[in-house]
């Protein structure tokens, strides 16, 4: 499973809340009390270092600039509209993409070796290379060709790249929780009169899907923050614009503004995940549905 | 005759399953298959459902060659229902959908008369106030049951059944074994591979032994199971009786 998570794609840390409520649920108001006044104290204690620290305001200068966070905000927030954009495009996309090689690549049969072989073909391929060398490769190369009928624009083909390396990945992902179902399932399928596309459909990709629902919302918050790789073709998201801001400026606080942008979709994201990992888990060790 | 095996044959590998098998089972007969485990009556009822590619030999069903090449095998499964010895249902799907599932899929029937048709059929058998339940909030014997109105509900000609006791508790068993005799006494042709020697003995009407992928002998309940001829089967029935199981 490790090497099955999309590019970047750490596991998500265990739930801070989840790990919180555990603790109070377990140790009650005198628990809370001491969790609370340590954690102030801790953060009080390193904002003060720093804050004292005889480097801070050069560092402060040069990241914190609050007057230029604030110049910078329209455009870097205009960028990552674009981010926005770009992903949800990119997240459906590899959703049926990659669900659509998944099952190229589990169709049982010798008539079906050429579509496995395919599906195995386009997964080695775009699991092996780093996304930002698939960029340079489409996203500069094939608008350089001027094919008539085909577009030009790199945001198009950067995406193509982005969408194309994800769905090797999920594709992967989903084969993971199609293989998860028993063999049964496809059996009984079958013993119903079902052809092998209806067994498929209405009896293991439900099932499969709901297996891999926590990995594949962990690929969600990886590809939240890469479709930011599409800056090296130029693309006018959050990160180029902050720095075409930074290099005019030889301040780099418009990147702290985009960070802060990106941790504000990416780490409720996490929380959801992680939320929903842990609710799924529970459910399934009930037993019911 | 509805149904007629000549020299089925099967390998997985270099494992040979079966070894030319030999069977005939007449309209609304029931036959039982008892063998020592590993002896191919699994895989010999797979093979009848198409489910399994047999290597050598002929399936007809009602006079018609269907394990050749070119057969909907699709169409024929549609005609013959099989239930496995752990239950099978969709875990995800309610009763109600797994039952017409099929009908509604594979045969074209509509959505309206395969749930009457699925309704008709689980309040005959005691199931009546299961049909939005999901599967695993049934009990095993309920499941078991469930899963036998699922292969019925096409209305098929004949019913292999697998060992759809052996999952069960010991006081679950019953109840799934007398829908078995409701569906013998309406004339159902069956086959079924079971290990409840007793239960073979009230409800074939033939009993075949199989041993290593052959058939070793095959005659009446009480002929085979109470004055066997092989030494074989003997020896099989010695085990079986020592184990409690008769
Ligand atoms: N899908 C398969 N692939 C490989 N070998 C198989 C497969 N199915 C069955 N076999 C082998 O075929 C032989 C017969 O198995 P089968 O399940 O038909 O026996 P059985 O008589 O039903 O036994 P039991 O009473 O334990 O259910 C066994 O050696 C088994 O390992
Ligand atoms: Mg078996």
């Amino acid at each position: 499973m490790a090497s099955d998570q999309p590019p970047g794609g750490q596991l998500a840390p265990p739930s801070l809340t989840g790990g919180v409520n555990t603790y109070f649920a377990q140790e009650g108001a005198r628990g809370a009390l001491i969790a609370f006044v340590s954690t102030v104290v801790f953060f009080a204690v390193a904002i003060f270092a720093i804050g004292r620290s005889e480097n801070w305001p050069t560092v402060q200068k040069s990241f914190f600039d609050v007057e230029l966070m604030w110049d910078s905000l329209p455009a870097v927030w205009d960028g990552f509209t674009t981010n926005v954009w770009m992903f949800l495009i990119g997240q459906v996309a590899i959703m049926a993409l990659a669900l659509l090689i998944a099952v190229m690549r589990s169709l049982k049969g010798p008539a079906f070796l050429p579509v496995r072989l395919l599906a195995i073909l386009f997964i080695d391929f775009f699991r092996g290379i780093p996304i930002i060398l698939g960029l340079l490769l489409f996203g500069f190369g094939i608008p350089a060709l001027r094919l008539p009928g085909l577009p030009n624009s790199a945001v198009f083909w950067g995406l193509v790249v982005v969408v194309l390396s994800y769905s090797a990945y999920t594709a992967e992902v989903y084969r993971s929780g199609i293989d998860a179902v028993p063999d049964s399932q496809r059996l009984s399928a079958a013993s119903l009169g079902l052809t092998q596309w209806q067994g498929l459909r209405y009896a293991v990709l439900p099932q499969a899907i709901r297996n891999v629902i926590p990995a594949l919302l962990n690929g969600f918050v990886s590809l939240q923050k890469d479709v930011a790789l599409l800056s090296v073709l130029g693309v006018r998201e959050a990160v180029r614009e902050a720095q075409i801001i930074t290099g005019r400026n030889f301040n780099y606080s418009p990147y702290i503004v985009a960070t802060i942008l990106f941790l504000a979709i990416s780490v409720p994201s996490a929380r959801f995940a992680d939320w929903y990992t842990a609710r799924d888990r529970a459910r399934r060790s009930q037993g019911t549905g | 005759m509805k149904l007629a095996l000549r020299n089925i044959q099967k390998s997985f590998g270099s494992n040979h399953v079966l070894k030319g098998i030999d069977l005939d089972v007449d309209e609304h007969e029931v036959v039982c298959l008892i063998g020592p485990s590993g002896c191919g009556k699994s895989t010999l009822l797979r093979t009848i459902n198409l489910l399994e590619r047999i290597d050598e030999g002929t399936i007809h069903l009602d006079g018609e060659l269907v394990s050749g090449p070119g057969v909907d095998a699709n169409a024929v499964r549609q005609r013959i229902g099989i239930v496995f010895q752990s239950f099978n249902l969709f875990p995800h799907m309610t009763v109600l959908k797994n039952l017409t599932l099929g009908p509604i899929k594979a045969s074209g029937v509509s959505r309206a008369e395969a749930e009457a048709r699925a309704i008709e059929l689980l309040e005959r058998f005691g199931l009546g106030d299961k049909v939005d339940e999901y599967p695993d909030r049934l009990s095993g014997g309920q499941q078991q049951r469930a899963a036998i109105v699922r292969a019925l509900v096409g209305d098929p000609e004949v019913l292999l059944l697998d060992e759809i006791t052996s999952a069960l508790d010991p006081e679950l068993v019953g109840e799934v074994l007398s829908v078995i005799r409701e569906l013998a006494s309406r004339g159902l042709t069956m086959i079924l591979a079971t290990h409840e020697m007793g239960f073979a003995r009230d409800v074939a009407n033939r009993v075949v032994f199989l041993d290593a992928g052959r058939v070793v002998e095959r005659g009446p309940p009480a002929q085979v199971l109470g004055t066997p001829t092989q030494p074989r089967t003997q020896q099989f029935l010695r085990r079986v009786i020592e184990g409690g199981r008769l």
